[in-house]
């Protein structure tokens, strides 16, 4: 009955670029407010059809909902199989979410080739929606990667000054990432027959195939989450995106790693997922510590945003890594709420440099003086991304540390280290960018933040204080797709607890 | 000796159609003496028409004694093959009127080349194999050097001519070999010969690698390619886009079926050297292509990759990798057509342009020419959902399953080094400030055919249901048995 509800969200705002496309006028400025209108438009109906699914969700099976299943390539039983669980929800509504936001957050920022910018927007927004909805592992890798076209063009024609050398580094990376996870894919095919998801995680493969599996597998998902040492590309990435670009490449493309390592890593490979949980533990561990080093030292406001993404994503692996109820809602519970605020943050970068085209941290201060309301908005997405109680920060955070200390405390403490750095670098970046005097000449007649702007600021605020004082909606809506992964991974813990005894 | 029968001749009937037409086309252009060359290009896309109906409806089996054969998999790669030259032909149309090409022997040399191919393709005996390979060879020097005054384009004649020669030496050589050890060169009777590949003399052995190396230097697989970066450069652009398609086609049909046939029963020996000219081909193909400047260089080196992949499907040696190559085949035609077509379209001042430089800002002063080649860069990249990808898919899966993964994972992290420089082009196109903007309007028929080849780029995984079934149909009827599996194994 609601099957193709999903559908409709995937392939909308397709048919909304494809309608775009046919947008012809002699006057640019129609065209581009035709085609800034029409991509609001669109994108707004698909989150009300995301919002819709999310009501009709049932919280109480671990089951896929919405599925759709059609033949597609028949003689390979490969077909268009589509649903959601618990752990997708939530991704799907923040793509649908952000979507809009980047759009509206557009609409000065980009004059030029605004109809070919809106183009991609909605097509990524259509692929990130496809990618969390894919049953089908050939279907997933076909969202996964042709999200590397709009994204490349993204940087590469609206981005800044090094836009190209960043384009192609970003495109690189994550392609020989994305090529390994083919030939595990291919291999999975051949030794279980097929290549639907659910299936594929109730085949056990033989522990020696797993670890080659897992390994190209981490490949592609470490590259996009990224962790350190992989993670080059996005500080340059997210430095030289258009504003639209940082907050979709942090809200919704640095999920899909952490996506694929719950969808894909855990339940498919779980005795290589517990044999190569310590590296992923050490590398999280390094990128908490050593990326959050690296991020005081920023003088770029994006470059620091951007790193501290790096931290945060993390306590992601690290959550869902813990391999318990805990760990991995918090995990996942920090995606989103990373998906949110480190997307807001650099709206707020955004809104300054719309204004001084400058995103040098000295180039700033005293903003409270002239910019009140802007100084208040970045103040709560900042003490979000520190992880105040009362933020969606906090939740996510001390659900992973709880999930982790069960599991290893000297992981877990090494961890807590991450905070108070994050504190410190993210506290100094509002105080040298809001307090202090005027001391810069064209920061005296610069303006606060106008309707536009709060259209997308005011519900992304609500989201984080929503989501930092009743969390409870959200994760209930996981808990039976949880309990459910964490049963898969069980046996394969205990089996090496035994071993190891 | 059997008497001649109708049978044979209805088998042979596709290469009978075209021999004639092709001849009568040369009556009717001699007649003429050039004024006519728009009208033979014309009629000679008829035929083109006409031969594919007959190839799609024709009779199989063997004709002449067992000298040609005629299957699924024949009648699949002619119909790639005369896609591939009859919309070369159509895309010609425009360079040819401007360029001072309009001299009626070219349609007619394109005719007796895929007349050739269709030789080819259904060569059934090392001398029909001979004979094919010849006669399209001939008609490709010819068309090389079809430029007569163009200092480059005659030395691409020239090189093409005197590699080729080498390379057909070395085929024949091979040939003769493998008759002495044999005695006989009928494919049928060779695979029952060789039988499982148990107590082969070595001379057999010889022959073979000869043969694979005259094949291999038709397919410009390295570490037989020195011609293909020169030539593509030199011949004249329309002959280069015909050069990069139809007897690619025809030559790895040419390849799979004398492997995969006669010398079927010696899988683990050719395995080898189809494993290590795919491997030196997709590296090449990659490295190679990065520090070109020149587009018809840069295609030259990118089709050395794609051979590279193709020889993947072959060395998994499975009925499963040949349906890889012939949706490959059939996907790399469409992006190849495409590619070329828009290099065509690159035309300053009268004058057509070559270099990747030219392109800078081709997304502002030709947005739809832009999307249409990037379109084919990304496809030629593998990337998803483009119908590129699904060739190096299918070729993927089929070295996986056969055990192949070190040609598999060598195959995937060239393609991402490939990708490298297709998306320089992309690059230069969208990113860089613009130029001077491409003569317009591109021409009517040229924008036909780069449209319609984006459209099947761009939308091939909508609806894959004719290729996948055709590629099945072709590769079964070949009748490998599924063994390559189990040699894999030994030989690793």
């Amino acid at each position: 009955m609601t099957d193709w509800l999903l559908s409709l969200a995937i392939f909308l705002p397709l048919v909304g670029a494809v309608f775009l496309i046919t947008i012809r006028n002699e006057d640019k400025e129609v065209v581009a407010n035709n085609a800034r209108l029409t991509a609001l438009w669109c994108s707004l109906i698909v989150l009300v059809v995301v919002i819709a699914i999310w009501v009709m969700f049932d919280p109480s099976t671990a089951e896929f909902q919405f599925v759709e299943r059609r033949d597609w390539i028949p003689a390979y039983g490969i077909q268009y199989y589509i649903g959601i669980d618990g752990i997708s929800l939530f991704l799907v509504v923040l793509s649908a979410v952000l979507t809009p936001v980047c759009i509206l957050c557009s609409w000065q920022a980009i004059q030029h080739r605004v109809k070919e910018y809106m183009i991609a927007f909605l097509v990524m927004e259509g692929l990130m929606i496809g990618v969390f909805c894919a049953l089908d592992f050939v279907l997933f890798y076909l969202f996964f990667e042709a999200m590397l076209i709009p994204m490349f063009l993204i940087i590469g024609v609206w981005g800044g000054q090094r836009r190209i050398y960043s384009a192609f580094k970003f495109f690189l990376y994550t392609l020989v990432g994305s090529v390994l996870l083919l030939v595990a894919m291919l291999t999975m095919y051949f030794t279980a027959g097929t290549t639907s998801i659910p299936d594929l995680m109730q085949y056990g493969f033989p522990p020696e195939m797993q670890r080659w599996l897992w390994l190209a597998m981490f490949a592609s998902f470490a590259v996009k989450v990224p962790m350190w040492p992989f993670h080059t590309w996005l500080p340059d990435a997210h430095v030289e995106a258009p504003t639209a670009g940082s907050v979709i490449l942090a809200g919704v493309l640095l999920k899909m790693g952490g996506y694929g390592f719950v969808r894909f890593s855990l339940p498919m490979l779980p005795d290589a997922t517990v044999y190569f949980t310590p590296l992923v533990y050490t590398l999280s561990i390094i990128a908490i510590i050593y990326t959050s080093l690296v991020a005081l030292m920023q003088e770029d406001m994006k470059k620091l945003i951007a790193y501290s993404s790096v931290a945060h994503m993390g306590f992601v692996t690290l959550g869902i890594f813990a391999l318990n109820q805990q760990g991995i809602e918090g995990g996942i519970y920090t995606m989103l709420s990373h998906g949110i605020v480190s997307a807001a943050l650099f709206l707020c970068v955004g809104v300054v440099y719309d204004r001084i085209h400058t995103r040098l941290i000295a180039r700033y201060g005293g903003l409270v003086n002239r910019m009140p309301m802007y100084a208040f908005i970045f103040m709560v997405f900042m003490l979000a991304s520190v992880g105040l109680p009362g933020t969606s920060g906090f939740v996510g955070e001390f659900l992973v540390f709880i999930g982790v200390f069960q599991d290893n405390t000297w992981v877990a403490m090494l961890a807590t280290t991450g905070i108070i750095l994050g504190a410190t670098y993210m506290l100094w970046l509002y105080r040298r960018v809001v307090f202090g005097e005027l001391v810069h000449e064209d920061l005296k007649s610069i303006l606060d933040v106008n309707r536009r702007e709060l259209a997308y600021f005011v519900p992304l605020i609500i989201i984080v204080l929503v989501m930092g004082v009743w969390p409870d909606p959200f994760l209930n809506v996981m808990h039976a797709s949880v309990e459910n992964l964490v049963a898969q991974v069980q046996p394969a813990i205990d089996m090496a607890q035994a071993a190891g005894n | 000796m059997n008497e001649l029968a109708l049978s044979d001749l209805q088998t042979a009937l596709p290469e009978l159609w075209l021999a004639v037409a092709g001849m009568a086309l040369l009556m009717l252009g001699v007649f003429t003496s050039n004024r006519a060359t728009r009208l033979i290009v014309g009629l000679a896309i008829l035929v083109f028409i006409v031969a594919g109906v007959l190839v799609n409806t024709g009779r199989a089996g063997t004709a002449f004694d067992g000298l040609i054969i005629d299957d699924t998999f024949g009648a699949f790669m002619k119909t790639l093959i005369l896609i591939g030259s009859g919309l070369t032909l159509v895309m010609s149309l425009g360079y040819i009127r401007r360029e001072g090409m309009e001299r009626f022997e070219f349609p007619v040399l394109i005719v007796f080349a895929t007349l050739g191919m269709f030789v080819m393709v259904s060569a059934n005996d090392l001398m029909s194999l001979y004979i094919g390979l010849e006669m399209q060879s001939l008609a490709l020097y010819v068309c090389a050097a079809f430029q007569r005054d163009s200092l480059r384009s005659t030395e691409a004649g020239l090189k093409y001519f005197v590699l080729g020669a080498v390379a057909s030496g070395m085929l024949l050589y091979g040939a003769s070999m493998v008759y002495g050890f044999t005695g006989t060169t009928s494919f049928t009777a060779l695979a029952a010969e060789l039988g499982n590949g148990s107590d082969i003399s070595l001379g057999v052995v010889v022959g073979l690698v000869f043969i694979a190396a005259g094949l291999a230097f038709k397919v410009s697989a390295v570490p037989f390619h020195m011609w293909t970066p020169d030539v593509y450069e030199g011949a004249p652009s329309p002959v280069t886009a015909f050069f990069s398609i139809a007897p690619k086609v025809a030559a790895v049909a040419l390849l799979i079926r004398v492997l995969t046939g006669p010398f079927g029963g010696l899988f683990a020996e050719w395995q080898q050297i189809v494993f290590l000219l795919a491997v030196a081909s997709m590296l090449l193909g990659a490295f190679g292509a990065i520090a070109q400047t020149n587009i018809k260089r840069l295609m030259a080196y990118s089709s050395i990759g794609h051979v590279g992949y193709i020889l993947v499907g072959l060395a998994a040696g499975t009925a499963e990798g040949i349906n890889g190559i012939a949706i490959y085949l059939a996907t790399y035609i469409a992006m190849g057509i495409g590619a070329w077509g828009c290099i065509l379209a690159m035309r300053r001042q009268q004058r057509m342009v070559e270099d990747i430089s030219d392109l800078a800002g081709l997304s502002r002063s030709n947005p739809g020419l832009a999307a249409a080649f990037a379109i084919f860069m990304f496809s030629m990249a593998g990337i998803p959902p483009l119908a590129g990808f699904f060739g190096k898919f299918y070729v993927f899966l089929a070295a996986v399953n056969a055990g192949l993964y070190t040609l598999a994972v060598i195959g995937v992290l060239t393609s991402a080094v490939g990708a490298f420089y297709y998306i320089r082009i992309v690059k230069v196109m969208y990113f860089d400030e613009a130029g001077d903007a491409f003569d317009r309007p591109v021409g009517r028929e040229l924008s036909w055919v780069i449209g319609i080849a984006a459209a099947f780029t761009l939308l091939f995984f909508v609806y894959t249901g004719p290729v996948l079934d055709g590629a099945d149909a072709a590769s079964r009827s070949l009748g490998i048995v599924a063994g390559g599996e189990a040699q894999t194994a030994a030989l690793e």
